[in-house]
């Protein structure tokens, strides 16, 4: 199995059109616990990619998800930059061992969410996007071949960003505020929770 | 003029760079080579990998670069900025846990004095050490 260029290529744009359409509320969370900057660094990032989205789209699946991670690597300007970066690096270096989509999402989505946790040498339950992240990588391998899985990441992803809203931050700039972090949703948390529900709703208008 | 170890500041804010990096010359003068960046690609508050991978070139010396930060995004946008360098300048470049001011004025006072990269991180470390 493969997946056709044109599938990618739509799902990239669905994906990033989401977070640039999600873009003020990505700020407004940032403003409550960090620096107010994760909307538009989120969306200078993707701008690039949709910018550069025929070339990205022309190259093997590997190479594709690389370039993203390097455009969003040299564009965000934020501390997300390298963490998303990273993600589409390390997806693209699993592709080029062996790995396949669709048949290996669950391996090639956990070497990228180990990548993350790598850059920001961050674990699940620091109010991070990891919180998201990983419960959808728990979710897609316990739900690996099931008819509904693209119904249990969505559902996964909208309640794992939900549960972030408690936590307390040990990481990043929200993690100045201390105990104040809490009852606040973390916005990297959010962000990756729009990029999963936005690939999610373009296989599901697809199927 | 001996080789030393060159200083690379990254901060959020593009005057917070340059003012830090006036400090290290009032220090050292043009013994060791400065670089400085901040500011995101758009020129607001943040920081851009480019323009790091752009500030070690500009202050590279053949014993190493030392890269001074001030908050998270600076010090992972740096990791990241090192992990994109040509492979034989990667080993050869570190990004120091310390102040940004005081950690640049002390890594540069020792790299004058011709110390090793290794010498030079260890010194603005003291700085956050308990």
């Amino acid at each position: 199995m493969s997946v056709p260029s044109e599938t990618f290529k739509s799902l990239v744009k669905a994906a990033a059109e989401q977070v640039i359409a999600s873009a003020p509320e990505l700020t407004s969370l940032d403003q409550a616990i960090g620096d107010g900057d994760h909307g538009t660094n989120m969306k200078r990032g993707c701008e690039a990619v949709l910018g550069k989205l025929d070339a990205i789209s022309a190259q093997p699946l590997d190479e594709a998800f690389k370039m993203i991670g390097k455009t969003l690597v040299m564009t965000v300007g934020g501390a997300s930059g390298p963490l998303y970066g990273s993600f589409f690096l390390a997806a693209g270096e699993a592709l080029s061992h062996d790995k396949h989509l669709p048949e290996d999402l669950a391996d090639v989505f956990g070497s990228a969410v180990n990548a993350v946790s790598a850059r920001g040498r961050s674990h699940v339950g620091e109010k991070t996007m990891l919180d998201v992240l990983v419960p959808v990588l728990e979710t897609l391998k316990s739900a690996a071949g099931q008819p509904d899985l693209i119904a249990r990441v969505r559902s996964t992803a909208a309640e794992a960003v939900e549960r972030t809203a408690p936590m307390q931050a040990t990481k990043g700039r929200a993690s100045f505020l201390g105990a104040r972090s809490v009852g606040h949703v973390d916005p990297g948390a959010r962000s990756s929770c729009v990029l999963v529900q936005a690939v999610c709703a373009g296989l599901e208008a697809r199927a | 003029m001996t080789d030393t170890v060159g200083i690379v500041i990254v901060s959020h804010s593009s005057d917070i760079a340059k003012g830090t990096a006036d400090m290290v010359r009032q220090m050292v003068g043009s013994e060791v080579k400065v670089a400085f960046c901040g500011g995101n690609p758009d020129g607001g508050l943040g920081t851009s990998v480019p323009l790091i991978i752009d500030a070690i070139n500009a202050a590279w010396s053949p014993k190493g670069v030392a890269v001074l930060v001030d908050l998270g995004g600076a010090e992972t946008n740096s990791e990241m900025a090192v992990e994109m360098l040509e492979p034989a300048r990667r080993d050869l470049v570190v990004v120091c846990n310390a102040p940004i001011v005081e950690g640049a004025v002390m890594a540069a006072t020792e790299a004058a004095g011709g110390s090793s990269l290794a010498q030079v991180k260890a010194v603005a470390e003291e700085l956050s050490a308990d």
